[in-house]
């Protein structure tokens, strides 16, 4: 006979009561977890689009031109003098430092090219780095070969053209060998094509007008990596694109602030239900704590008892609240994150921060109403003497 | 010294004109291996006196000292330790522990005392022994009868063999022949030189003990006298009792 039996027995007599606080703390810990698991889950999501192709660099010639644009209203601007970037000198962005984070250089040749009457923009582009860099492009048809080109949703719509159609670019014949689908963005608007055809037709040969940039960000210093880059290409303004990762990032932030707030909440409430609960239990017991006390407990083993079940159940709910939780997040996320699988990893360290939250709330929980049956006479407990 | 000395024990519960002098000056010695019985009318300060003797009660004033230990001279944790060595219980409706079996009730004195497994399984067995419920030991109380649960709470009170048997009307809620059959279990632990005080009403109960006590309104007012010179008391009704009470208080 130990005090562990007497604990054990108790829990088996009183299952509804049991069940009542494990109930407590595995609401209380399984939200928690929930919501640090979603949070990570998001943020590792975000970290994981970042590193492909969140983070990109833009490399523009450098201008002294002026920015005419308020409001959304363009009004055109004054260009004083225009240098180009030569495709050779990019080589040398493969040699920075930081080398190893870049996934993707992709050179692009804009200009602006007749089609019939009407006048577009032409994009010549790298397709294979294109697919780093715009992964988001969905390609109906193929990719265009030395005499094509691939339209953009809305160019085809406006140039009243499909696949397997023949355009007149500056009299130069291109087949369209496929329309992308819109992308909601600028690139709706534009014809692409081979870097080397729009080269040609704009007779920028061995010069490009900008090129973009997919740094793997999520650890590397994507400042150092531009002023690297900058270093490299003396001629060329170098931007690093990161406003909306880190507008995303800091809302976030924001959410994991308000989550940990509300899983405080729910922790209170669940040791208040821990408290009553335990508290209930001594009062029913004081007979019993009476006996104990009268046939020579003292009062640290009365507390060890309280104090013992608080831990069997904590520590139990601990365990169920993390699956629970956990479950939860895979549920939630392949529910209503579009881009997550639903497939969360099994942490260890979270596991273990479940069982210590539970022990926590459980035993602290319990303090009061274990300092309470310690306390309570033999005499008056018993009534009998 | 006697074993067992109770220097002028006095119980005042509460103050000014509400006090109630539950014990007044109650002063005796008893030998080690004595059967004593404490007889008197139901309020007379008889529970008192035996809770001030189990050290739970601590008196208002006066010393109560055994084998020259002042008992409330010590702490309460003390005290703790002093009732699970000196002192074995058995109390007037069992308060048996439910959802343990008779052998786990038996143990529950050694659930806080350092021993193997084993020993403490071999002194619980022992005790069932003594008590003849060696073949009920995996049964829950509700599962065996008042006799049996009377016996069950003697041997948990001498399952670590102490010194001194405190009993409150161990025969109180037991029929005339289940009486007896517990009266001879006393005296057979009283003779292996185990000190006995047990409260009783019935003088056939205190026919069983050496020496008789008898307490009223809060006094020692017969010592070693003849139990049979003591006539049972019935019940009481609400307004005698208050009565009484009110006489005990001085008032």
């Amino acid at each position: 006979m130990t005090l562990k039996i007497i604990v054990l027995r108790n829990l088996l007599r009183r299952k509804g009561k049991a069940a009542f606080v494990l109930a407590g703390i595995v609401l209380g810990v399984s939200t928690v977890i929930g919501i640090i698991s979603y949070v990570e889950a998001m943020t590792t999501d975000i970290n994981h689009k970042l590193e492909k192709y969140g983070a990109n660099i833009l490399i523009v010639p450098k201008t002294e031109n002026l920015n005419l644009t308020y409001g959304g209203l363009s009004l055109g601007g004054v260009s004083f003098e225009m240098q180009e970037i030569r495709e050779k000198d990019l080589e040398q962005v493969s040699n920075i430092k930081n080398s190893k984070n870049i996934a993707a250089l992709g050179p692009l040749v804009l200009g602006v090219a007749s089609v019939d009457s009407h006048k577009v923009l032409m994009a010549g582009v790298d397709f294979q780095s294109a697919g780093i860099l715009k992964p988001w492009w969905k390609v109906e048809g193929v990719l265009p070969g030395e005499n094509a080109v691939i339209l953009g949703a809305e160019a085809a719509r406006v140039l009243k053209m499909e696949i397997g159609n023949r355009l007149k670019v500056n009299d130069k014949d291109l087949d369209v060998s496929g329309i992308l689908k819109s992308t909601g963005s600028q690139d709706d608007q534009l014809i692409f094509t081979r870097l080397s055809t729009a080269q040609a037709i704009f007779g920028k040969n061995g010069r490009v007008s900008m090129a973009e940039v997919a740094a793997l960000c999520k650890d590397c210093p994507i400042e150092a990596m531009v002023k690297q880059i900058s270093d490299a290409l003396p001629g060329a303004k170098v931007m690093a694109i990161q406003q909306v990762v880190k507008s995303r990032m800091e809302t976030l932030a924001q959410f994991k602030k308000f989550s940990y707030g509300i899983s405080g909440v729910i922790l209170f409430i669940g040791s208040m239900v821990v408290l009553v609960t335990m508290m209930g239990s001594v009062r029913e017991r004081t007979d019993e704590i009476g006996i104990f006390r009268a046939i020579g407990f003292r009062k640290r083993h009365i507390m060890k008892i309280v104090f013992m079940e608080a831990a069997i159940l904590s520590g139990l709910a601990g365990i169920i609240g993390y699956f629970l939780g956990f479950g939860a997040t895979k549920a939630a996320l392949s529910l209503f994150s579009e881009s997550h699988s639903g497939n969360v990893p099994f942490s260890f360290e979270l596991a273990g921060s479940a069982l210590m939250i539970a022990l926590a709330v459980g035993l602290i929980s319990s303090a009061y109403p274990a300092f309470m049956a310690s306390r309570l006479d033999p005499n008056d407990a018993l009534r009998a003497l | 010294m006697s074993y067992i000395v109770a220097e002028g024990l006095t119980k005042i519960y509460g103050s000014g004109d509400a006090a109630v002098i539950a014990a007044d000056d109650i002063s005796f010695q008893i030998e080690e291996g004595a059967f004593i019985g404490i007889m008197g009318e139901s309020g007379s300060g008889k529970s008192t006196l035996l809770g001030m003797m189990g050290a739970m009660n601590a008196p208002t004033s006066g010393r109560f000292i055994v084998d020259d230990i002042d008992i409330y001279s010590l702490g309460q944790e003390q005290r703790a330790d002093f009732r699970r060595e000196f002192l074995g219980f058995i109390f007037q409706s069992f308060h048996l522990v439910s959802y343990l079996t008779v052998i786990e009730n038996t143990m529950l004195p050694l659930a806080v005392v350092k021993a193997g497994k084993n020993h403490k399984l071999e002194m619980a067995q022992e005790a069932l022994s003594q008590v003849g419920l060696l073949d009920k030991a995996h049964r829950l109380p509700n599962q065996i009868s008042g006799g049996e649960k009377e016996r069950v709470a003697i041997a948990r009170s001498i399952v670590n063999e102490p010194p001194v048997l405190l009993a409150d009307e161990p025969t109180g809620n037991l029929d005339t022949k289940t009486s007896r059959e517990i009266m001879e279990l006393l005296r057979k632990l009283n003779q292996t030189g185990m000190t006995v005080v047990m409260v009783t009403h019935s003088p056939d109960c205190a026919g069983y003990a050496k020496r008789i006590m008898r307490v009223s309104d809060g006094k020692l007012v017969e010592d070693n006298s003849d139990p049979w010179s003591i006539a049972p008391v019935p019940c009481r009704t609400e307004s005698n009792r208050q009565s009484a009470t009110t006489s005990r208080a001085g008032v």
